[in-house]
């Protein structure tokens, strides 16, 4: 039965998509362009930097949702060891992807946005600096899960992980500001202060949308753990009755 | 026997240990002197300025031989499977930590002990008459590194490749420490008062606390099954 | 098929396993396990390797934790309640020594007592080594013992604190015929009375003569529970053949 859907029935309830998914979805399918609307019509072209200062509309919203992959993580981590309730180390899990997602974006658009404008690719801007420390810290953290023997220890060694991440994300931030000497002028990269409200807006267009994005991406993410663990689970159950599995595999190959 | 008691012993049964075998002392002290002689030829310092450049050599110097420190403290535990014997025990397994984590204190205080003066002379410093200011520093920061060591090691030496694992996590979550020590050795060893780097000192001190708490919390779940 | 153990009634139970489970990964390590062990019982712990007997001890001596199901020792779940008391009456004697190869034998007693908060002396360290018939060797590093020697050291570590309950896992794997014979005469003479002990081993001929119960393990579950009386090596075997298989792991051709 070549190109056969798998019909509705025979997936779990649990597995189902909800409905609350699909409205996030679509919300976050028409705010996309809506925003990007926003951004490259709408708002007007910065005086000095030209039209590479709009990248400031998805370096900076990156950045907050790299934060909030950090900090779910580590409050998922958090209920995971209180709990021990597998849902919260997929959440954790998947947090903490999106978060090493984020900043990636935030430190490849971070060089993208220097170099035309200050000529240097690697600034040492403090924000940059730390985040790339926070970038290794969680990927260090996919690979401590990689290296776990199991999937309980992998859970178990990754909250410790994520909690230690996130209570180090603001003292890093911190001492990282304090080395490098506080906010040299020239090197203003957030846009903060003094910004045209109809770029404002358009910014905040963007967080929601970045934000809506993030959610998507969570769900999909948990989603696709928990199918994974239903699979080994079903793959436990065939190991353990090798030739009765056989004869159940009647699903559509035999009609 | 008493929470205090347990961490004593603990460290006690490292130090005995070490002070039998010399297996780890040698190596420990020639690394960290290596990384200096690295160091004394990577750059001319009689041009540059060791104030601006020691302090960050003697750092990592110290923290690479840390890292060997923390992966032989618990490579010791893990041969043999040693560590369920504490494991067993009646005792808080936080207190296993922090004796873990005061022998770890002291070799890399011993290291540091030695290095100081050594690298005066080898890069021809005179030595700081601020000792006591110098003793805080170097305690406080090799605390700090040590307590959130001490954690990530218990995880990761249970892994293949602790040797990668350990420095690729403790690295990065050590930034803070790193850029404190390297910051407030400067300042000491340049004679400066205690003002002009004050704050680096609350900053260590603060991530003492915040990582040694965490850590008593946390470290029960790292050699759970 | 499950045949009752007979415990002594009205005892609290020591230990009380109920619908226990481990899984590690894929297959379950230990699989709905149902066990009691009262006082004064001197339980084997058979099967062959992998059927999850190293897993139920440390499960047992809290080194791992449930999948489900529970495990309570001395009426406790050692997950939530007072596990320093819990762990005060356990001991675990393992094939690894636990031994600190650099101190001497003494030392590693001292270690270990003051660790159980016993306040151990080096006097008292010597003692429990004379018991085990290494007085003479007491101020020796362990690394210069033999095998033989190291897990009788071993053995004067796990008895040091009087554990209520001793878990034993493969005790008898490189002992010396002086050695097998200390820890029969040490297990027989301290587990007379209210003590009990669980021993995972394939040296049947040793610790057969010892037991009062045994148990047999496959595949996680338990295949047989029954009383020891009446039972040598060879009819233990056969037993343990015809129910092998019984625990529904995969089906024979």
């Amino acid at each position: 039965m070549r190109g056969a859907r798998i019909p509705d029935e025979r997936i779990p309830d649990d597995m189902m998509r909800p409905m609350w998914s699909r409205v996030l979805q679509i919300t976050t399918l028409l705010a996309v362009p809506a925003s990007l609307y926003m951004v490259f019509v709408v708002a007007p072209i910065e005086e000095k930097m030209g039209v590479i200062q709009k990248i400031f509309y998805f370096h900076v919203p990156s950045a907050f949702m790299a934060f909030l992959g950090v900090g779910l993580c580590a409050v998922m981590s958090v209920l995971y060891l209180v709990t021990r309730q597998r849902r919260w180390d997929l959440v954790a899990h998947a947090a903490a992807e999106l978060g090493v997602v984020f900043c990636t974006i935030v430190l490849i658009t971070g060089p993208i946005w220097a170099r035309p404008v200050w000529g240097v690719w690697w600034t040492g801007e403090v924000r940059l600096t730390s985040t790339l420390v926070l970038w290794l810290i969680y990927v260090g953290y996919l690979l401590l899960r990689q290296n776990a023997e199991n999937r309980e220890q992998a859970a178990r060694w990754a909250a410790i992980t994520g909690i230690v991440g996130a209570l180090d994300m603001p003292i890093i931030y911190k001492s990282v500001e304090w080395w490098r000497g506080l906010h040299p002028v020239v090197l203003k990269m957030s846009g903060g202060g003094g910004l045209d409200p109809v770029m404002g807006r358009a910014f905040a267009a963007c967080v929601v949308t970045f934000t809506l994005l993030f959610l998507c991406l969570l769900v999909e993410r948990v989603r696709l753990g928990r199918l994974e663990d239903e699979v080994e689970s079903l793959e436990q159950q065939a190991a353990r009755r090798p030739l009765t599995a056989a004869t159940d595999a009647g699903g559509g190959s035999s009609r | 026997m008493s929470y205090l008691g347990t961490v004593l012993l603990v460290a006690g049964k490292d130090l005995r240990t070490e002070i039998r075998s010399r297996e780890q002392v040698v190596s420990l002290f020639v690394f960290a002197l290596l990384i200096l002689v690295v160091f004394n030829f990577a750059f001319d310092f009689t041009i540059v300025d060791f104030g601006s450049l020691g302090p960050g050599v003697l750092w990592v110097a110290f923290i690479f031989s840390g890292v060997l420190a923390l992966n032989h403290s618990f490579r010791i535990e893990r041969e043999q499977d040693r560590i369920e014997g504490i494991l067993v025990a009646p005792i808080d397994r936080s207190a296993f930590y922090l004796g873990k984590v005061a022998a770890t204190m002291m070799f890399m205080s011993a290291v540091e002990a030695v290095l100081v003066p050594l690298a005066a002379i080898l890069f021809n410093q005179p030595l700081t008459t601020r000792l006591g200011a110098l003793l805080l520093v170097l305690l406080l920061n090799t605390l700090g590194f040590a307590a959130v060591g001490t954690l990530f090691a218990a995880v990761t030496t249970q892994t293949r490749r602790s040797e990668v694992l350990l420095p690729l996590l403790l690295f990065p979550a050590a930034v803070p420490i790193a850029l404190a020590a390297v910051r407030t050795t400067s300042h000491v060893l340049a004679g400066r008062p205690f003002q002009v780097y004050a704050n680096w000192v609350w900053l260590s001190g603060g991530y003492d606390l915040v990582f040694l708490a965490a850590a008593v919390l946390l470290f029960d779940f790292a050699l759970q099954e | 098929m499950t045949f009752a153990a007979s415990a002594t009634p009205g005892a609290t139970p020591l230990l009380t396993a109920r619908r226990l489970q481990k899984r590690f990964g894929a297959s379950p390590a230990l699989d709905d396990v149902d066990l009691d062990l009262a006082p004064g019982e001197r339980v084997l712990l058979l099967g062959p390797n992998g059927a999850g007997k190293s897993t139920l001890l440390r499960t047992a001596a809290g080194l791992i934790r449930p999948s489900a199901g529970s495990l309570l020792l001395f009426g406790e779940d050692p997950w939530r309640g007072d596990r320093i008391a819990i762990r005060r009456r356990l001991g675990l004697l393992s094939h690894q020594t636990f031994l600190y190869d650099h101190l001497t034998a003494a030392e590693n007693l001292v270690f270990y007592g003051r660790l159980y908060g016993l306040g151990t002396t080096t006097a008292g360290a010597r003692r429990s080594l004379d018991e085990v018939g290494l007085a003479d060797r007491a101020d020796d590093p362990v690394r210069t013992f033999s095998r033989g020697m190291q897990q009788r050291a071993a053995i004067a570590r796990a008895l040091l604190h009087a554990p209520d309950l001793l878990l034993l896992d493969e005790p008898f794997s490189g002992l010396d015929a002086a050695g097998r014979d200390t820890l029969r005469r040490l297990l027989r003479d301290r587990f007379a009375g209210a003590r009990a002990f669980l021993m995972a081993t394939h040296d049947l001929e040793s610790a057969l003569p010892l037991a009062s119960r045994v148990i047999v393990l496959d595949a996680g579950r338990v295949t047989i529970d029954r009383p020891s009386a009446g039972l040598d090596a060879a009819r233990l075997e056969a037993l343990i053949g015809r129910h092998a298989g019984a625990a529904g792991a995969g089906v024979a051709p």
